[in-house]
């Protein structure tokens, strides 16, 4: 299956294959199998254009770049091939990754971390799991349990705030808003440091229930939004990720369900549309399947192509 | 060049030429189809149909070839297949990966068929995730229906068969059957659910009637994977695609019906227990390929 996936950069590569330098032409017929094998990564169509745009760009500076370089009587020993994988790979890195660190925390006083997104992506799993990893990383969470809508939210992040053990809060009966708002006192009063809000999932469109996010974050001024995203999300990505930035203004995303093989292709479209880039990959239910994402093993799997990775170091080796 | 567009030019293209669709009607479809999650094979495949099957005359008018586009669409999805059998109890054994939406679509199957006047026993087949059982028991609560429930971390076959036995002495008319959430590559949890499914026909002859794969329709190409491994493990009677309410179209579905036969049942349309409609083909790619497309703009 991964093979049928991966074909469509192979062939790109095939194109080029043999060809000792790279030219506008053969160029162009690698670029369209690039924009295939994209699409079926579930990148967003618009972005997949950006991309291919950018790296056509450099793809023809390279060729310049060659054509000074031979009049030196010098040679290239890679392939055209290789020397396209390679752009395209540095460039969907580019297209991932984010600047500065992945949490912003308070000087002083207590960090908020407040998590949104579509119903179902997993921000109750991913808030546990950020949870013990700051936990792991001599941080005290709280967390907070402000999703009063979909049944058993609460007794959810319970179980899950119990297995890791850290504190749990909510109010029974009470709004999201007041709920959050609260948070703050029960955390000094318990000695925590850090607070992470777990909210209803949300549709980007629903007027009301962004507007309530939109006051949880007035009142409680968190340091860090993050906008979790399920890997296997499709063309969606865009709406959903502009929808929640521009009403929040998010500072991450975490990227969850990537133990299973969807391409992932939303890493980049929510950060070409956004600028927030995904900071945490979720990789299983349990809450130890949480790592910091790494956008250099992420490129491959969303070019569809394994084994790019090992024709890089060869590049680097000739060049 | 200048001689293209003449008269005797498309004179002979009418008569011996091979005419193709205007490109700019192409590319637009091309482009409506990606952007909701059709696919790259599909949407191909699709074209290459209408540039077959359209008559000549028609192939430059931009409406006959949108409205053949729909027609094609509502073709593949119109799946026929056998209706679910009158047993009693009829089991529906309720699958699919994290997430999307099963135990949602139970509390909202309970709620219509209850509606209905059918007796309703749901089965809290997912021992493994964080206060599952418990969310299933406030759709139990909702609705008035028994939840049958084994110890925390019991294993979800002896729930199954325990629920069937049950709601079989009850004369219940319905059982529903809800299951952990898991990925279709993990070849341990789908070796776990073949197991829960044979495990019910142990407890009644026949049963589960009805296997559903539930699709979240935000999900792009995975789906076809989702679909294809599930269909192979459990062999699927339908599907149900939920989140329809937002702004993801669920066109993966194109594919999934195009390549697996497997007729799509119900959509869900929201989060509450009457958000839940039966699927209906001509409906659907409407709001696939409607041509007035200036509300999603907006929105
Ligand atoms: N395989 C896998 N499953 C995950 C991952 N993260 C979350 N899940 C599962 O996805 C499902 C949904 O997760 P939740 O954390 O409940 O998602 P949520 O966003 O809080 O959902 P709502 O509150 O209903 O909007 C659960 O079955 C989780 O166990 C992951 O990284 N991998
Ligand atoms: N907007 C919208 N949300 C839905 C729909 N169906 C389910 N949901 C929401 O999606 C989230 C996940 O639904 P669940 O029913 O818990 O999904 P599940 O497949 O049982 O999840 P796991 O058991 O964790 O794998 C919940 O927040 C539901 O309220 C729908 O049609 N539209
Ligand atoms: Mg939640
Ligand atoms: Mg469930």
């Amino acid at each position: 299956m991964f093979d049928a996936i991966a074909k469509g950069f192979r062939q790109a590569k095939n194109r080029l294959a043999g060809l000792t330098e790279l030219t506008e032409q053969n160029i162009e017929t690698a670029l369209r199998e690039v924009r295939l094998s994209l699409l079926e990564a579930d990148v967003e169509l618009g972005v997949v254009k950006v991309f291919l745009a950018r790296v056509k760009e450099k793809a023809l500076g390279e060729v310049v770049r060659v054509r000074a370089k031979g009049q030196g009587g010098e040679t290239m020993k890679v392939s055209a091939a290789d020397q396209f994988v390679k752009i395209c790979h540095d460039e969907i890195i580019e297209f991932m990754t984010g600047e500065g660190p992945a949490l912003t925390f308070a000087e002083k006083g207590i960090t908020g971390i407040m998590m949104v997104g579509l119903q179902g992506s997993g921000k109750t799993t991913s808030s546990a799991k950020l949870a013990r990893y700051l936990q792991k990383d001599g941080k005290k969470p709280l967390l907070v349990a402000a999703d009063m809508q979909r049944p058993a939210a609460v007794e959810q992040l319970q179980v899950l705030g119990k297995s890791v053990d850290i504190p749990v809060f909510n109010i029974p009966g009470e709004s999201p808003v007041a709920i959050c708002e609260k948070a703050e006192a029960e955390a000094k009063r318990l000695g925590r440091d850090v607070i992470i809000y777990d909210t209803a999932g949300r549709l980007a469109i629903d007027e009301a229930l962004m507007q309530e996010l939109a006051d949880i974050k007035t009142k409680v001024e968190p340091e860090n939004i993050l906008l979790v995203v399920d890997a296997m999300i499709g063309q969606d990505a865009v709406k959903v990720s502009k929808g929640f930035h521009d009403r929040l203004s998010l500072t991450g995303v975490v990227l969850t369900k990537l133990d299973g093989d969807a391409r992932g292709g939303a890493a980049m479209s929510v950060k070409e549309v956004t600028g927030a880039a995904v900071r945490f990959a979720g990789i299983g239910e349990g809450t130890d399947k949480f790592e910091e994402f790494r956008p250099e093993g992420m490129a491959s799997r969303v070019l569809g192509m394994g084994d790019v990775v090992g024709l890089m170091k060869d590049f680097e080796d000739v060049v | 060049a200048a001689t293209r567009g003449g008269f005797m030019a498309r004179l002979k293209a009418i008569f011996t030429g091979k005419k193709e669709i205007d490109p700019a009607i192409l590319e637009q479809m091309e482009e409506v189809m990606l952007t909701s999650d059709v696919g790259v094979k599909t949407t191909q495949a699709i074209l290459e149909r209408l540039r077959e099957g359209m008559a000549k005359n028609e192939l430059s008018d931009a409406d006959a070839v949108w409205a053949a586009l729909r027609a094609e669409a509502t073709r593949i999805l119109s799946i026929g297949g056998p209706r679910p059998a009158k047993e009693k109890p009829l089991v529906v054994l309720m699958v699919g990966v994290n997430g999307v939406g099963k135990t949602t679509t139970i509390g909202k199957l309970a709620t219509k068929w209850s509606a209905d006047g059918k007796k309703v026993v749901l089965a809290a087949g997912d021992t493994f995730r964080a206060a599952a059982v418990q969310q299933l028991e406030v759709w139990g609560k909702r609705v008035g229906a028994e939840v049958v429930k084994g110890k925390e971390g019991a294993d979800p076959g002896a729930v199954a068969f325990e629920a069937t036995k049950k709601a079989n002495e009850a004369g219940a008319d319905v059982l529903l059957v809800d299951t952990a959430g898991r990925l279709h590559t993990k070849v341990n949890l789908m070796e776990e659910i073949k197991k829960v499914k044979r495990t019910i026909a142990k407890a009644m002859d026949g049963a589960p009637h009805e296997t559903l794969l539930v699709l979240d329709a935000t999900t792009g190409q995975n789906a076809l994977t989702q679909a294809a491994l599930f269909k192979e493990a459990l062999e699927l009677n339908g599907l149900i695609l939920t989140k329809l309410d937002g702004t993801a179209k669920g066109g993966v579905v194109l594919g999934v019906c195009d390549e697996l036969k497997v007729p799509v049942r119900y959509i869900g349309l929201g989060e509450r227990a009457e958000d839940l409609r039966e699927f209906v083909a001509a409906d659907f790619v409407e709001a696939l390929f409607g041509k007035d497309d200036g509300e999603a703009e907006a929105a």
